[in-house]
């Protein structure tokens, strides 16, 4: 017992958990950090972009309105930085309202996914048995749905809402996470420190969240920075064909989508500032969950 | 001792898997694995069972069905009189905090996301939820200390461990609730050699502290030597001989532990050659499909006509030893 009490007044040592390890390899990835760099710009630019102009996304303006093709570009004289829209509104204002759904579709998409998708999939797989094929069979049978027609149906039938679109991204985003996390979760339940677990008479939902859910975590963060991305250009091709948010409200695929319209009259800002910050966040999403995918699973490079 | 009654007493124990033959249809049945077919034995306090088999004989799966860890199709695991297997779960629940296990891979055994403070602590809080946090910190201290490694590691993860501090870590949680049963599957299987002794006397020294019984499951007879008071062989899901370890070492019965016995280098060549029983080439049987009457027929050498009729019952041959076979 003297041994203990010698111990005991040592100093406690510190350990390096593995998220430790995984963040100090994603800070040597160069495009990793660039691309982190560069989500965090757009998100700043959306959630503080507003404050920068005196115009809304809404507002008409009326000096410029008739002559939008010959006095609407980007100006720093008129305020609107990135030019007006085809109806006259600042272009500036509607990119960063647009960025704001856009960004809000995709990263709602991706927690539901992470949320339901991860507890269902580990659910299943972990009890497995019937209630595992229950369940499975449920996500086959939803995934089977081409939830695209559906979506579109849904929008027509009860009138394009934001709330429509939200709805329709949460009844397919988690499917694909339900399977990934399923079969993750297979293979780490015959892990030992499970079935000591087990053994020990750890309740079955504590051992899902206790041992299970974070040793997935890697796997479900990885693939939910992918899924923004498709979720952003899930919405985005709603929007291109007309059946996304509802106006004034915009988001980045309806952007595109107007200014694509209006390219044969030579107003290419209209197309270019949406379509340039659609794809530097798109390719950014990609390289920062490849950079996560690197640093949390360094085995798999 | 021998005037005591047994801490656990298992009786006819059988565990059978369902398999799927490939590319089964849904409806048809599947076929049954034997895993573990018929097993008894009694386990007294204090006392050491050593089991030892090839890979795939069903040690793991014997272990696990006793701690209700895969469902058994039948049989009695009786604990202190009460039939585990006919428990509820929360009566199952209650013993849990008597028996516990060690694994094989002693990394894989620890959560990788934990600190080890709260694995070792994990046990303790499961079954005690009230206890303050400064006497799970207490008692998690002494429990490591125990087992040789410094308490102020308690903040490291398992990965910043080797493997035989990783067994100690895994062998700290399973003392912190001081049950009276450990089982030690294959505890040092995946240890370099000179830490595989070390575990071994560390696994003695607190079953002697703290008069656990042990079972301890190994591969092959040299490991389980040292520790066990007595030792089960089993082939196949069936037991073909439990003795007295002496016993088993000195003059063993059944035809496949004298080859197991003659595969274990033995210092004395005499009595190396006295043992000399070689198994025939023939591979081991799939348990799927095992041979009738004494599993064991197709790989003995002494292999005579009954013994592909009926199933040789293990029975007592004096001295402690008991072996399953028609011919010797
Ligand atoms: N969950 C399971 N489902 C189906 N078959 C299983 C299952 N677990 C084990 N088996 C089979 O049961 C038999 C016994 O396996 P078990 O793991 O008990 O062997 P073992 O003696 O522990 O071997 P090892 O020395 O390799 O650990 C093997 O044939 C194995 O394939
Ligand atoms: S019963 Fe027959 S086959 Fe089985 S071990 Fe004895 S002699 Fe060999
Ligand atoms: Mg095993």
């Amino acid at each position: 017992m003297t041994h203990v009490t010698n111990v005991e007044t040592a100093e406690v040592v510190k350990g390096r958990s593995l998220w430790q390890d995984a963040r100090a390899r994603f800070f040597r990835n160069k495009a990793a950090v660039a691309s982190m760099i560069v989500l965090i710009l757009v998100s700043l630019f959306a959630l503080f972009g507003g404050m920068l102009t005196p115009w809304s996304n809404e507002e008409i303006d009326w000096n410029l309105m008739g002559d939008v093709r010959t006095l609407g570009g980007p100006s720093f004289e008129t305020k609107h930085y990135f030019g007006l829209d085809p109806l006259g509104r600042d272009l500036y204002a509607r990119v960063v309202q647009g960025t704001q759904i856009s960004l809000m579709i995709g990263i709602v998409g991706a927690l539901i996914s992470v949320i339901v998708g991860t507890l269902y999939g580990a659910t299943a797989g972990f009890i497995g048995g019937r209630l595992d094929n229950i369940m499975m069979r449920i996500v086959d049978i939803l995934m089977a749905i081409p939830y695209m027609f559906v979506l579109i149906l849904l929008l027509v039938v009860f009138g394009r809402s934001i709330f429509m679109l939200f709805v329709g991204i949460g009844l397919i985003s988690w499917l694909d996470m339900a399977r990934i996390a399923r079969g993750q979760t297979l293979s780490i339940k015959n892990k030992e420190f499970v079935e000591a677990a087990i053994a020990t008479g750890v309740s079955t939902p504590k051992i899902i969240i206790r041992h299970i859910v974070p040793n997935l975590l890697g796997v479900v963060i990885v693939y939910a920075t992918l899924l923004v991305p498709s979720m952003i250009m899930f919405e985005s091709f709603i929007s291109f064909l007309g059946l996304g948010v509802q106006e004034p409200l915009t988001s980045w695929g309806a952007l595109i989508n107007e200014g694509a319209g209006q390219m044969r009259y030579g107003t290419l800002w209209m197309l270019g500032f949406p379509l340039f910050f659609f794809l530097i966040s798109l390719f950014a999403f990609f390289f920062f969950g490849d950079g996560l995918r690197d640093a949390l699973d360094p085995k798999d490079r | 001792m021998n005037a005591q009654s047994p801490l656990l007493s298992v009786r006819d124990l059988k565990v059978w898997f369902d398999i799927k033959p490939k590319g089964a249809m849904p409806w048809t049945s599947p076929d049954k694995l034997k895993a573990v077919d018929g097993v008894d034995f009694d386990l007294m306090p204090g006392e050491t069972l050593g089991i030892v088999g090839e890979s795939g004989c069903g040690k793991s799966t014997l272990a696990r069905a006793i701690m209700r860890m895969v469902p058994a199709e039948g049989g009695t695991v009786l604990w202190l009189g009460d039939d585990l297997l006919s428990l509820n779960k929360q009566g199952m629940r209650e013993h849990r905090k008597e028996m516990q296990m060690i694994f094989q891979d002693p990394l894989a055994s620890l959560n990788p996301r934990m600190t080890i403070g709260q694995i070792v602590a994990e046990p303790l809080k499961t079954h005690y939820p009230d206890v303050s946090k400064a006497e799970v910190k207490t008692r998690v201290r002494e429990v490591l200390d125990r087992v040789g490694i410094l308490p102020n590691m308690i903040n490291r993860y398992p990965h910043e461990f080797s493997g035989g501090q990783c067994q100690r870590i895994g062998i700290a949680r399973a003392l912190i609730l001081r049950p009276q049963l450990i089982i030690c599957d294959e505890p040092v299987s995946a240890l370099d050699v000179s830490i595989q002794a070390q575990v071994i006397n560390l696994l003695m020294d607190i079953q002697q502290e703290m008069g656990l019984s042990l079972i301890f499951i190994a591969h092959d007879l040299s490991v389980v030597k040292h520790i066990s008071t007595r030792v089960m062989v089993l082939y196949l899901g069936n037991v073909v001989e439990i003795s007295e370890a002496e016993q088993l070492y000195r003059a063993p019965g059944h035809p496949y532990t004298q080859a197991l016995i003659s595969a274990v280098p033995i210092p004395d060549p005499k009595a190396h050659a006295e043992n000399e029983v070689m198994l025939l080439d023939a591979d081991l049987p799939s348990p799927l499909n095992p041979p009738s009457g004494c599993v064991f027929r197709t790989r003995c050498p002494l292999a005579e006509k009954v013994c592909a009729e009926t199933k040789p019952p293990l029975t007592d041959r004096g001295n402690g030893q008991q072996v399953a076979c028609h011919v010797i």
